[in-house]
C-alpha cells in the first residue's frame, strides 16, 4: 500500500459518484438528504453498494497477501483483474471448475488445480489423494468424464523419498478408485527453505458423453439448492491436524471422487443446471457464485445445510462459519425445482450422497444476494469471505 | 448441539418478541446500546433484529477491540515490527487493521515478520525458538484479554525471558461508556452490558450508570436469546420505571467478578492518565500500561515507539458510528470506499465491528424482510 492509499480510494469512490448521478437513468439513487425517511435513506445506500460491487475489480495491494489465495473475494478479485484481464478469450470467461473445448468432433473438458495442503499428511487423506481426487471432481462437475491426469512435483531439498513414495502410491490408489490414468508429469527440485516439502500441481481431461452444458449461469428462480453431504469436515480437520489449537476431535477429511455421484444423478435426473465441488470458499462462496452469474437471488435455510457436530463444535470454537469452510468431496447442484426430489433420491442411493439435502432454492428478487434465514428463525445475507480464515487447506 | 441449541430457540424467540411487543408504549422509541461488538456480532449473525417492533432501535457501541486503536497505534506497531531483529505476534483480527501505511497484512507480505497467535502464551514459545531474536505481542483488548496478557508477561518474568515484550494497548470499558453518557448526541434508553468484560470486572463498575444516568443496565450473553432476553429485562425495568443494574449472564458473570483476573492485572498493569481512542479522542485513565516492576517487558521502553499522532481520515466516521450516532450505513464511504474487503475505518475490519456486522450480514431491506418473517411465524 502506498502512504496515500486512503486519499486515492476516497478519490476514485468520488469519481464513480460524479458519474453515477450524471446519468439520468440513475436518478432513483439521488441521495434525497438527511431528512428522507430512514427506510429510503437505506435503501439508497445499499443501491450504491450495488453498484460499487458491480464495478470492475481491482486489485489494490502491491503484493500478493494470503488472503488473495483464500478463495474469498480478494481470490476472485486477483483472477478478474490479473488474469482473466491478460488471458480474455470465450472459453475463459465463464471461469467455471473446467474450460469446456472442442477437440476434433469430441467435446472435452480441461482442468488444472495445485495442492499445497499443510500438513501433507492428515486424517482421511494426504496431498497426494487430494491432487487426483481435486482435478478429478473439477471436470466431474463440469459434467464430463474425467479420463487423463497429469502430475507435476515441486519438491524441496531434504525431502523424504519414503514420504514421497507415499503420496504416490496415495495417487495411484485415488487414480484407481475414480477410473483415470495419470500419464504425464513433471519434476522439479528447489532448494531447502524455498518451498513447505511437497507441492503438487494436477492437470486433467475429460470426455463430455452427455449433450449437456452446466454452469452456475444457467440457475433459474424456481430452481432447488442441493449438497451431497455434511459440509466443513476437509477444513476442520486439517485445521486440527496442525495441532496449533490443542483441540481434538474424531474427524477426518471427506476426500473422495465425485465422478461416480454424478453420472448418477445426471444418468436418472434432467433438469440439472449446474453443480459445483465446495472446495476453498466453502457452500457460501457457491452460492455466491451462483446470484453473481445468474443475476438471481439465494436463499437458503441454516437449519437443512447438513454440518457434523463435531464440525460445528470446533468452528462455533474458532469463530468461523461451516459454511465457509473447504470439502472435498462435497458438491453442490442447482436443480430445476421440479426435478428436486428425484435428484435427491438419485444422490441418496450413491454412498456419497447419503447425506444430501436440500438447503434452499433460487429466487427472482435481491438479485446477486445471498439471504439465510438462520436456525434462530432471523434472516441475513450471506456475503463472500473477506480475510484468509484458514491458509493452505489444500 | 448441546450449550448452544437451546439458546438459539426460534419457538422461545417468538415467545420473548410478543412479550417484548407487548412491552411497548405506543408511540414511544426505545434505544438501547449493545455496548459489547461480540453482542453486534450475534445480533447480525442471526438476524435477531427480524425479532424487535420497530419502535426498539440496537445501537451499537465502543467494545470492539480492533475498532477502537488509532491509526498512529497502527503505525507504532509496524514500526517496532520493522526492527530488523524483531519478530511482532498480533491476535488475527489485528492483522487488517489499516495504519497510514497499509495494515499488518501488507507489512507482512513485504517481508517483515509478523506472525498470528491464538494465545498471548504462544508468543513466549516463539520467543524461546529464537533467542536470537526480539518477540513483541501487540496486546490489544478490554479487560477481557488483559489477563491473559498479565499471565504472559508473570510466566516471561518467571522463566526469566529475556527477548519477549509486550506492546499494550489494553483499554478499560466504563471510562468509555462514560464519555458515551456524557455525550450530548446521543439519547439512549438502556444498556445491554458487556457479557465477557463482565467476567473480569463483574457487575458493580456499571452501578453508576444506573444510579447517576437512570439507565437501566442488563448484562448479557452472547447467545441470541441472551440479548433478546435482555431487551426483554430492559423494557421491564423502563415499564416500572426501575434503572437497576441486573444480570441476565449469571451462569458465567459473578457479581463481583474475577478476583484472580483482576489481582494479575493489577500486579503487572497500571492505568495511563489517558490514552487516545479512534474516534473518540483522549480519554483519561481509559487505558492500562505495564507497571515499572515489568518493565523490561514493556516495549514501550525498550523500543524507541514514535508515538506520532495520526488524525483519522477525513470521511471516516467510525467515532461517530462508535458512539452509536450513525448507523453504519450512514458513513458516508460505507460499503463503498470502505469495505471489508480495503477497510478505511476499523469498524469495517473485525467481525465485531459494527460496520463490518452489517455489511456482511445485514446488508439488505429489512423492512421486506420483517414482513415475511412476521407472515410465517406460527
Amino acid at each position: 500500500m502506498t502512504s496515500n492509499w486512503i486519499e486515492n480510494a476516497l478519490a476514485e469512490h468520488e469519481q464513480h459518484e460524479a458519474r453515477a448521478s450524471q446519468d439520468t437513468s440513475q436518478d432513483t439513487s439521488q441521495d434525497t438528504g438527511r431528512d428522507g425517511p430512514v427506510s429510503d435513506r437505506e435503501q439508497q445506500v445499499l443501491d450504491r453498494i450495488d453498484r460499487a460491487r458491480r464495478r470492475r475489480p481491482k486489485v489494490r495491494e502491491e503484493r500478493i497477501t494470503m488472503a488473495h489465495g483464500a478463495g474469498g473475494k480478494a481470490t476472485h478479485t486477483l483472477i478478474e483483474a490479473v488474469f482473466l484481464d491478460s488471458f480474455r478469450n470465450p472459453l475463459l470467461e465463464p471461469l467455471e471448475d473446467a474450460a469446456t473445448l472442442k477437440a476434433g468432433p469430441a467435446r472435452v473438458a480441461l482442468t488444472t488445480d495445485s495442492y499445497v495442503v499443510s500438513p501433507l499428511f492428515f486424517p482421511g487423506g494426504d496431498i497426494g489423494e487430494l491432487a487426483v481426487n481435486g482435478t478429478v471432481n473439477d471436470l466431474a462437475v463440469s459434467g464430463a468424464t474425467p479420463q487423463y491426469l497429469s502430475a507435476g512435483f515441486i519438491l524441496e531439498e531434504g525431502f523424504g523419498v519414503e514420504d514421497l513414495i507415499r503420496i504416490a502410491g496415495s495417487m495411484r490408489d485415488a487414480a484407481a478408485a475414480a477410473g483415470v490414468q495419470i500419464v504425464t508429469g513433471d519434476t522439479k527440485v528447489v532448494q531447502r527453505g524455498k518451498a513447505d516439502g511437497c507441492y503438487i500441481n494436477t492437470a486433467g481431461v475429460g470426455v463430455f458423453e452427455r449433450d449437456l452444458t452446466l454452469g452456475v449461469a444457467q440457475a433459474r428462480p424456481g430452481d432447488a439448492i442441493i449438497v451431497s453431504g455434511p459440509v466443513g469436515d476437509h477444513g476442520v480437520t486439517i485445521m486440527l491436524a496442525r495441532g496449533e489449537l490443542d483441540i481434538e476431535a474424531d474427524l477426518q477429511s471427506d476426500t473422495a471422487p465425485l465422478n461416480g455421484l454424478v453420472a448418477g444423478l445426471l444418468d436418472q435426473v434432467p433438469g440439472v443446471r449446474a453443480l459445483r465441488d465446495a472446495t476453498r470458499g466453502g457452500v457460501a462462496t457457491i452460492l455466491n457464485e451462483i446470484a453473481t452469474a445468474a443475476d438471481v437471488g439465494v436463499s437458503v435455510n441454516e437449519d437443512a445445510i447438513p454440518v457434523r457436530a463435531e464440525v460445528r463444535g470446533a468452528a462455533e470454537l474458532l469463530g468461523i462459519d461451516p459454511m465457509y469452510v473447504a470439502c472435498e468431496g462435497r458438491l453442490v447442484a442447482v436443480v430445476d425445482g421440479a426435478a428436486a426430489e428425484e435428484a435427491l433420491a438419485a444422490m441418496h442411493a450413491h454412498p456419497l450422497g447419503v447425506q444430501a439435502a436440500v438447503i434452499g432454492h433460487v429466487t427472482a428478487d435481491s438479485p446477486g444476494l445471498v439471504s439465510l434465514k438462520t436456525a434462530f428463525g432471523g434472516t441475513r445475507i450471506v456475503d463472500l469471505l473477506v480475510g484468509d480464515p484458514l491458509p493452505r487447506i489444500c | 448441539m448441546r450449550f448452544v441449541d437451546e439458546f438459539r430457540d426460534a419457538d422461545k424467540a417468538h415467545a420473548l418478541s410478543a412479550k417484548i411487543a407487548a412491552l411497548c408504549e405506543p408511540g414511544r422509541q426505545y434505544k438501547f446500546m449493545e455496548v459489547c461488538g461480540g453482542h453486534t456480532h450475534t445480533i447480525y449473525k442471526h438476524g435477531l433484529e427480524d425479532y424487535l417492533p420497530e419502535s426498539i432501535t440496537l445501537v451499537h457501541g465502543p467494545g470492539c477491540p480492533v475498532c477502537v486503536i488509532p491509526m498512529g497505534r497502527v503505525d507504532d506497531a509496524m514500526h517496532l515490527a520493522a526492527q530488523d531483529d524483531v519478530i511482532m505476534t498480533s491476535f488475527g483480527d489485528m492483522m487488517r487493521v489499516p495504519g497510514s501505511q497499509g495494515s499488518f497484512f501488507d507489512a507482512k507480505a513485504a517481508g517483515t515478520d509478523i506472525r498470528m497467535v491464538y494465545s498471548p502464551l504462544d508468543s513466549l514459545k516463539i520467543a524461546r525458538n529464537n533467542p536470537d531474536q526480539r518477540v513483541v505481542f501487540m496486546a490489544i483488548g478490554f479487560e477481557t484479554t488483559a489477563p491473559s496478557t498479565a499471565m504472559t508477561i508473570m510466566r516471561a518474568a518467571a522463566e526469566g525471558l529475556e527477548n519477549f515484550s509486550v506492546f499494550c494497548n489494553h483499554v478499560t470499558i466504563i471510562p468509555a461508556i462514560k464519555a458515551i453518557l456524557d455525550s450530548p448526541d446521543l439519547r439512549l434508553d438502556g444498556f445491554i452490558g458487556p457479557g465477557h468484560v463482565s467476567t473480569v470486572i463483574g457487575c458493580r463498575p456499571y452501578e453508576f450508570i444506573a444510579r447517576d444516568y437512570g439507565k437501566p443496565v442488563v448484562v448479557a450473553g452472547f447467545e441470541p436469546l441472551d440479548i433478546l432476553q435482555s431487551i426483554y429485562m430492559l423494557m421491564v425495568q423502563l415499564s416500572e420505571h426501575r434503572s437497576e443494574v441486573e444480570n441476565q449472564y449469571s451462569r458465567v458473570v459473578p457479581w463481583d467478578g474475577n478476583p484472580v483476573a483482576l489481582k494479575v492485572i493489577g500486579e503487572t498493569m497500571q492505568l495511563r492518565p489517558y490514552f487516545e481512542w479512534r474516534g473518540l479522542g483522549f480519554i483519561s485513565h481509559s487505558a492500562l500500561s505495564v507497571r515499572e516492576q515489568y518493565a523490561k517487558f514493556d516495549a514501550e521502553l525498550l523500543f524507541d515507539v514514535p508515538g506520532v499522532r495520526v488524525a483519522d481520515p477525513k470521511a471516516c466516521q467510525c467515532g461517530e458510528v462508535l458512539k452509536g450516532v450513525l448507523k453504519p450505513w450512514e458513513c458516508k464511504v460505507f460499503g463503498t470506499a470502505c469495505t471489508p474487503e480495503t477497510p478505511i475505518g476499523t469498524c469495517m475490519v473485525s467481525p465485531e465491528g459494527a460496520c463490518a456486522a452489517y455489511y456482511n450480514f445485514g446488508r439488505m431491506n429489512r423492512n421486506r424482510v420483517a414482513e415475511v418473517t412476521i407472515g410465517s411465524r406460527p
